[in-house]
């Protein structure tokens, strides 16, 4: 068949210019490559965070201080959360199955000699249901230890590594702020969540953190789980108007606090993922149309250097339709070759960029058929005027050619 | 069978004109065996090139088997050229990287030939390189490759072979060789027009056509009944 032997010889003149030909493709290389690479460490970003996201349940809402501005920046006073809201609500809004008020900074923690700076988080008992917090050894503190200030902690599992490395912690003193803590429990890992580590924390009762640790009188966040989830969006319309009750504000005034509801969240970070994905794709297709250039200057010097051949199938009886064909095909298996270079050279970067960044890569067969395709387009696109020139050549003087 | 009537062919260089052909005239009839003579530069590849469609003239008349060359589409050119003649070079012209098969094939493969193949180990074996055909042209010597190109040419059992200085780039034993070959197809009814400028070659076709400076000098049209023999120099 005359498109295998075609086939076959793209393939074979590839491999007799062997560098030409790897310096040709190697815009089509990077380009797919990145791409590759960067698709599947989003995906696997993506990934990680919608299991965390679900862990933690799509019942939650978290109410915090200040005005929301565009893409989620908090502005205004953000003093003005109290544990009379956190109360308020627990008492008068509709459908709340518990709340949790949080106060949090960041601490030097001390046992014995050792010691370790890391967030200081106080709430109540909820607070372990609410955020899904499961306990490794020990337990969680109670109502009455929260009512009488107890000086309890209850400790992430990377905390209790720093500071106790193998040895048990349950029952021992560490220092906060130099006041003692008796440790009552470790918390079972999460996992590190890039911005924020849940198993590098301390988490104590919310009145010994107000009162005795940082002395403040409002909350840094007010977390609230719905009775039903179905009613989420009820739950934060009744929580919202207490509030604005509470806070005395005007009509025309915009809210002094946000809340964040899971799917919000969820949207917030599916839009920084697409932003994310235009980026790549632009930084494809600059790397895609460079590498298709590329292509097409190869292929206008291998019409160049083959223009006696061309006279030779012609004289034998090749239309130009075939010749059109030929080359096209050519810059095809380059293009093609090319892109699944490229893909390899995406699925090695993804692995080690992954480990670097602890997570695991996910490469979709769908990214790997773009990718694909589109090189193989490129090549079409690029490898079309050099095969067109070659297909008009004129035999007599394609022969007389030196 | 080949009607050539007032055949004219100009080239520009450099701003003189060269008449390479200047009313050339020609009838060549099924099954002859001709040789083309004369010295370089006289019109023999321009001749020839006409003849195998592979060029227009500027202006005159051609008609191969009947058919009135100018009025064809290129694709037309093409697939007479595929199906009705077969060229072979003075420079062998084999494509590098395919197989002595994989050349001799490739007029088939334009015409979408089933049997390509088996035509392919056909004619090799007419030229007798059965068992070289799996040789890429770099591993053949001269007369091989010859061999080969003129297996390319007969593939398609065309009626026409068209051959420019076949033996120009081969030593004298080899050129008898390829020659041989040719009155062997000329002899199975092939017609053979061969183009030389060497009077030995000239001398083994029944009927010679010599041209000058873009003239034929001998041959008038119709002369082929009644051929005249032998003008060298
Ligand atoms: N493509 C061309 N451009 C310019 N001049 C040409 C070209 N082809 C042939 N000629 C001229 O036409 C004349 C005949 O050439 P050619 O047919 O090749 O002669 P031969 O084959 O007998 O040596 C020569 O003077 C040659 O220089
Ligand atoms: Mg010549």
């Amino acid at each position: 068949m005359l498109f295998w032997t075609i086939v076959k010889v793209a393939f074979k003149s590839l491999a007799a210019n062997k560098l030409r030909s790897f310096l040709a493709m190697l815009g089509i290389i990077i380009g797919v490559g990145a791409v590759i690479s960067m698709m599947a460490i989003g995906s696997g970003a993506q990934a990680q965070v919608l299991a965390r996201f679900s862990a933690m349940g799509t019942n939650l809402l978290v109410i915090r201080p200040g005005q929301r501005g565009s893409g989620g920046v908090m502005s205004g006073t953000q003093l003005n959360l109290k544990l009379d809201d956190a109360d308020a609500m627990l008492k008068e809004a509709e459908g709340i199955g518990a709340v949790a008020p949080v106060v949090s900074g960041s601490s030097q923690v001390k046992y014995l000699s050792r010691n370790t700076r890391t967030n200081v988080l106080g709430s109540s008992t909820t607070y372990f249901t609410i955020r899904t917090f499961e306990i490794d050894k020990g337990r969680t503190f109670t109502e009455a230890e929260v009512d009488r200030h107890a000086r309890v902690a209850v400790i992430g599992p990377v905390t209790a590594t720093n500071l106790f490395g193998e040895d048990d912690a349950v029952g021992e003193i560490i220092k906060v702020k130099g006041i003692n803590f008796q440790v009552i429990g470790v918390m079972k890992s999460k996992g590190d969540q890039g911005y924020f580590n849940p198993d590098d924390q301390v988490i104590v009762p919310y009145t010994t953190a107000m009162k005795q640790l940082f002395g403040l009188d409002y909350l840094r966040e007010i977390d609230i789980q719905a009775a039903d989830e179905e009613k989420l969006a009820d739950v934060q319309e009744s929580v919202k108007q207490l509030l604005r009750k509470r806070h005395r504000l005007q009509a025309d005034t915009p809210d002094d606090f946000s809340i964040q509801n899971q799917a919000e969240l969820l949207e917030a970070r599916s839009s920084a993922t697409k932003t994310f994905g235009i980026l790549l794709g632009s930084v494809g297709a600059i790397s895609l149309l460079v590498g298709g250039i590329g292509i097409m200057n190869i292929m206008l010097v291998t019409v160049t250097e083959r223009t006696r051949e061309i006279g030779v199938r012609k004289a034998i009886g090749a239309k130009n339709r075939h010749i059109l064909l030929q080359f096209l095909i050519e810059a095809m298996i380059m293009s093609a070759v090319g892109g699944v270079i490229g893909v390899g050279v995406g699925v090695g970067a993804a692995h080690v960029v992954g480990d670097v960044m602890a997570l695991q890569e996910v490469v979709e067969t769908f990214s790997v058929i773009l990718a694909l395709t589109f090189s193989v387009g490129v090549g079409i696109f690029f490898g079309f005027y050099p095969a067109c020139r070659a297909s008009h050549l004129d035999p007599i003087e394609a022969l007389r050619y030196e | 069978m080949i009607l050539a009537k007032a055949l004219v062919k100009e080239y520009t260089l450099g701003g003189v004109i060269v008449r390479a052909l200047d009313d050339v005239s020609i009838e060549i009839r099924d099954g002859e065996m001709v040789a083309i003579t004369g010295s370089s530069g006289s019109g023999k590849s321009t001749l020839m090139n006409i003849l195998g469609c592979l060029d227009r003239p500027d202006s005159g008349s051609y008609e191969l088997a009947g058919e009135d060359v100018a009025k064809l589409s290129t694709d037309r050119l093409a697939e007479i050229r595929n199906i009705r003649i077969g060229f072979v070079f003075q420079s062998f012209n084999l494509l590098p990287r395919m197989s002595a098969l994989e050349n001799v094939e490739l007029p088939l493969l334009y015409q979408g030939d089933r049997q390509a193949r088996a035509k392919a180990k056909a004619a090799l074996e007419t030229v007798g390189l059965f068992d070289r055909m799996h040789h890429e042209p770099n591993q053949l010597s001269g007369g091989q490759r010859q061999r080969v190109a003129v297996a390319r040419a007969i593939v398609t059992n065309p009626a026409i072979i068209l051959a420019d200085e076949p033996t120009g780039n081969l030593d004298s034993k080899t050129g008898k060789e390829i020659l041989a070959l040719f009155e062997d197809l000329n002899a199975k009814g092939h017609t053979i027009i061969v183009v030389t400028h060497d009077p030995g070659v000239a001398s083994r076709c029944k009927r010679q056509i010599h041209l000058r400076d873009g003239h034929v000098v001998n041959e008038p049209l119709g002369a082929a009944a009644n051929p005249v023999t032998e003008e060298k120099g």
